[in-house]
């Protein structure tokens, strides 16, 4: 069917309403009494998390357990299992929501479905070893509203993500969808336009520039063929909200690139998504198929006369063609290299035609405050940095997961509260924001307020919003030559400062973890790195030293006691390690000689036993089998 | 080894379906390496005839792209993941033991054909890092003393 008018739109969102409206009072739900089909609730839903994380872990094997038990109890009519995308809460997944009593199960195996269809379902009792248990107080919560996790959290980008079915478009309509599209064509472009720049949206890719006076530039610029761009190319290690996006709520994006579309007088519209992302591939594709079907993509658009269509590109791997002119490259069938700028893709990009590139998580935010007003979202963050930020929060934390806070939250809050704090008590050492061209922040960082100016000014960058932390156990050198190594393997090796200067770095790095770095060598390093930054070509090459530089400038001590004292204080840099074991703590045992892959471990049974420093190879075999804690490192 | 020709008419098969156009290698390369596991010289030679451009260009676009590989991969493709989230979760000592275990070194194939390794970064699952995949299966919360029994479970 041919959604031909507003009207027409509107009146499917009614019709599509009654079925979402369950779901949308079960999120104000705030009853502890669960619901059961025995207690007399007409009508449940199950929901499953759909998204990659949790199908990690088996939540398809759960959908299909779920379906079998209701269909084994006969009452498949009167229960749905819908699959949304993610719920954020990866460290507890998968997540099994029920509705109409908001209840939210983490940690769900296959074979849990018949308990929950039995017990809760059937029965109205919940399953209260699947409910989130809080660290702190031990008390079981069972709604996400009540979760330190999700209490802090805002989320606009992610609002449909974990809520609606993102394979029916029906869904997203009735949260609004298409809304501010079908507003924006019955109004003047301009005007349009001026609402974003007025909502102070920046791109949420990395560098923050202004999307409205992104779309004003590419607005300038008049050919016949001119395109929208959606960079789904997300390849900061560790960061996965761009995914989640296009898999919780692909329609947002497709809805953001037609109003974008509108507004620089754009009728093409171009997805260039990593061939590593199956499912949002999958997602973007059924998505776009039923907009067709809709007409809501093609021509005359909601009888407007406005025509747009859009088609996916394929990435193949490289880290450089988030670079917007890398990526343009890419599109067009050759090697992703950046070229300078200018000329600005706006100008001159896909195939020399204007194009004006934004990222989906930019894209996502674009509908809603269109709806919402411009003022209802500058009223949220900073005095410069405007809305929201999705942060992957990972590394050695307790909570793990993808979540959405106000701009001007401090990390304390992130780490902390959200985050709930360091995994296994260990001592926090830093945070690394802004992925491979970010830095590391420390203890003294945790109370700035999160903009794209104060990251910058503490010596990182927002970046895409990867936010990994880290504990008394990693080796901020190793740290800094692990992002190194990745940016050596993904240069392009267009330019020289990032082709070589880069590799330089890295043998520097490698030399101070060997023990064989000098005083000099650390001067050395900084150095390159100032020229490295000044000089590349492109974003790539111009940030790939902030990790070094960053490390130098926090942990300037830890970098000097490998120089100079042949130490690695967090046990990390092998060559720097010394196994010995205590005389007067060993028992005797052999069970570290037995052990030993090197030999390296001799003596005689209920004696002490002792390590040939020259064999051994620092595997920490030995340490991880003494039961009397008599092995030591240092 | 040699590609038989069946394999490299489907190539041409597939740069047709595209027009021939030389702005759509990449998806032609995609499309080759699904249907043929791996893109050896000789396609690429296929491919530079077909559309029209040196067989040079070809193989930068190729070789640029990790994506993309020349030798066949084995039929237990193993990545492990070297993704931030992973790497502070200790990834790197899940891959040393993966490349203990099978014996062989990041972008090789044992010489059974059983089992390739590579790296990734990323695959999303954070939550559950460090993590490997084998095939399509995600293996979450690794340590390295469960690699070989993992490893035993293909090879059986």
């Amino acid at each position: 069917m041919i959604i031909n008018s507003p009207d027409a739109l509107e009146s499917i969102r009614q019709e599509a309403l009654k079925a979402l409206s369950v779901r949308e009072e079960s999120n104000l739900a705030s009853s502890t009494e669960a619901a059961g089909l025995e207690k007399g609730t007409p009508h449940m839903q199950i929901l499953c998390c759909g998204g990659t994380g949790c199908k990690a872990s088996e939540s398809a094997k759960i959908v299909e357990n779920l379906r079998e038990s209701l269909k084994a109890h006969g009452i498949e009519d009167k229960v749905d299992v819908v699959v949304p995308g993610c719920f954020g809460f990866c460290e507890k997944g998968p997540i099994v929501k029920i509705v109409p009593d908001n209840t939210f199960y983490t940690s769900v195996r296959p074979e849990d479905a018949e308990e929950i269809v039995s017990s809760h379902i059937i029965g109205g009792n919940k399953v209260e070893r699947l409910l989130y248990q809080d660290p702190g107080t031990g008390e079981h919560i069972s709604d996400s509203k009540h979760m330190n996790f999700y209490r802090k959290q805002l989320r606009i980008a992610l609002r449909n993500c974990g809520f609606i079915n993102p394979e029916d478009i029906r869904e997203y309509i009735a949260r609004d969808g298409y809304k501010a599209l079908a507003q924006s064509l019955q109004r003047d472009s301009l005007e349009v336009l001026a609402d974003i720049k007025a909502s102070g949206l920046r791109g949420r890719g990395g560098a923050g520039f202004p999307t409205g006076v992104k779309w004003e530039i590419a607005r300038k610029f008049d050919a016949p063929d001119k395109y929208v761009v959606c960079n789904a190319d997300e390849g900061d290690p560790g960061a996965f909200m761009d995914r989640s996006i296009m898999e919780g709520d692909p329609n947002s994006v497709i809805e953001a690139m037609m109003i974008c579309g509108y507004c620089i007088n754009a009728h093409h519209g171009l997805i260039y998504i990593r061939a590593e992302y199956p499912l949002a591939v999958h997602r973007l594709k059924v998505a776009i198929g039923q907009a067709r079907e809709y007409g809501l993509l093609g021509n005359n658009i909601l009888g407007t006369g406005f025509d747009f269509d859009i088609e996916i590109r394929y990435g193949a791997g490289a880290f450089v063609c988030g670079e917007e002119t890398a990526l343009i490259h890419s599109m067009e069938g050759k090697r992703g290299e950046p070229t300078l700028k200018p000329p600005f893709p706006a100008e001159a990009g896909y195939f020399g035609n204007p194009t004006n590139v934004n990222n989906v998580e930019t894209l996502a935010n674009v509908p809603v405050i269109l709806t919402k007003g411009p003022q209802w979202f500058a009223s949220i963050g900073t005095e410069k940095s405007k809305g929201t930020k999705v942060f992957a929060l990972a590394g050695k934390i307790n909570n793990v997961g993808l979540i959405e806070v106000p701009m001007g939250t401090t990390l304390r809050e992130i780490i902390y509260d959200i985050g709930g704090g360091v995994k296994g008590g260990k001592k926090f050492k830093a945070v690394q924001t802004g992925g491979p061209s970010g830095g590391c922040l420390t203890e003294k960082h945790l109370d700035i307020p999160i903009d794209y100016e104060s990251l910058a000014a503490a010596g990182s960058m927002m970046g895409s919003g990867g936010m990994i932390v880290m504990d008394e156990d990693d080796c901020m050198v190793s740290v800094a030559k692990f992002f190194l190594e990745f940016t050596v393997d993904e240069s392009c090796g267009k330019c020289t400062p990032c082709r070589i200067g880069n590799r330089r770095m890295l043998e520097i790095l490698d030399k101070i973890t060997q023990g064989r770095g000098t005083m000099e060598d650390l001067d050395t390093l900084e150095n390159l790195a100032k020229v490295i930054k000044d000089t590349a070509l492109c974003g790539l090459g111009q940030t790939s030293p902030n990790p070094v530089l960053s490390t130098l400038s926090n942990f300037r001590e830890e970098y000097e006691e490998h120089v100079r004292d042949h130490v690695c204080r967090a046990h990390k840099c092998k060559a720097l390690l010394t196994y010995s074991i205590d005389p007067d703590l060993c028992k005797g045992c052999s069970a570290c000689a037995r052990g030993c892959p090197a030999e390296a471990i001799t003596g005689e049974v209920r004696k002490p036993f002792s390590i040939n420093s020259e064999k051994c190879i620092r595997c920490g075999m030995c340490l991880s089998r003494c039961k009397f804690g008599a092995i030591k490192v240092i | 080894m040699k590609v038989s020709c069946e394999a490299l008419r489907q190539v041409e098969a597939i740069c047709r379906k595209f027009n021939n156009d030389p702005g759509e290698l990449i998806s032609i390369l995609h499309e080759c390496q699904n249907t043929l596991g791996y893109l050896p010289e000789e396609v690429q030679r296929v491919i530079a005839r077909e559309l029209g451009i040196p067989a040079s260009k070809v193989y930068g676009v190729v070789t640029f792209y990790s994506f993309f590989s020349m030798v066949p991969k084995g039929k237990y493709p193993v990545s492990v993941c070297l993704g931030t989230a992973c790497y502070v979760r200790g990834s790197d000592k899940v891959l040393e033991e993966f490349k203990r275990v099978l014996g062989i070194e990041v972008g090789e194939t044992t010489p059974d054909g059983k089992f390739s390794l590579d790296c990734l970064r990323c695959v999303g699952a954070c939550g559950l890092a460090p993590v490997a995949t084998i095939g399509e299966k995600v293996y979450g919360r690794l340590n390295p003393s469960d690699i070989k029994k993992i490893v035993a479970e293909f090879d059986a």
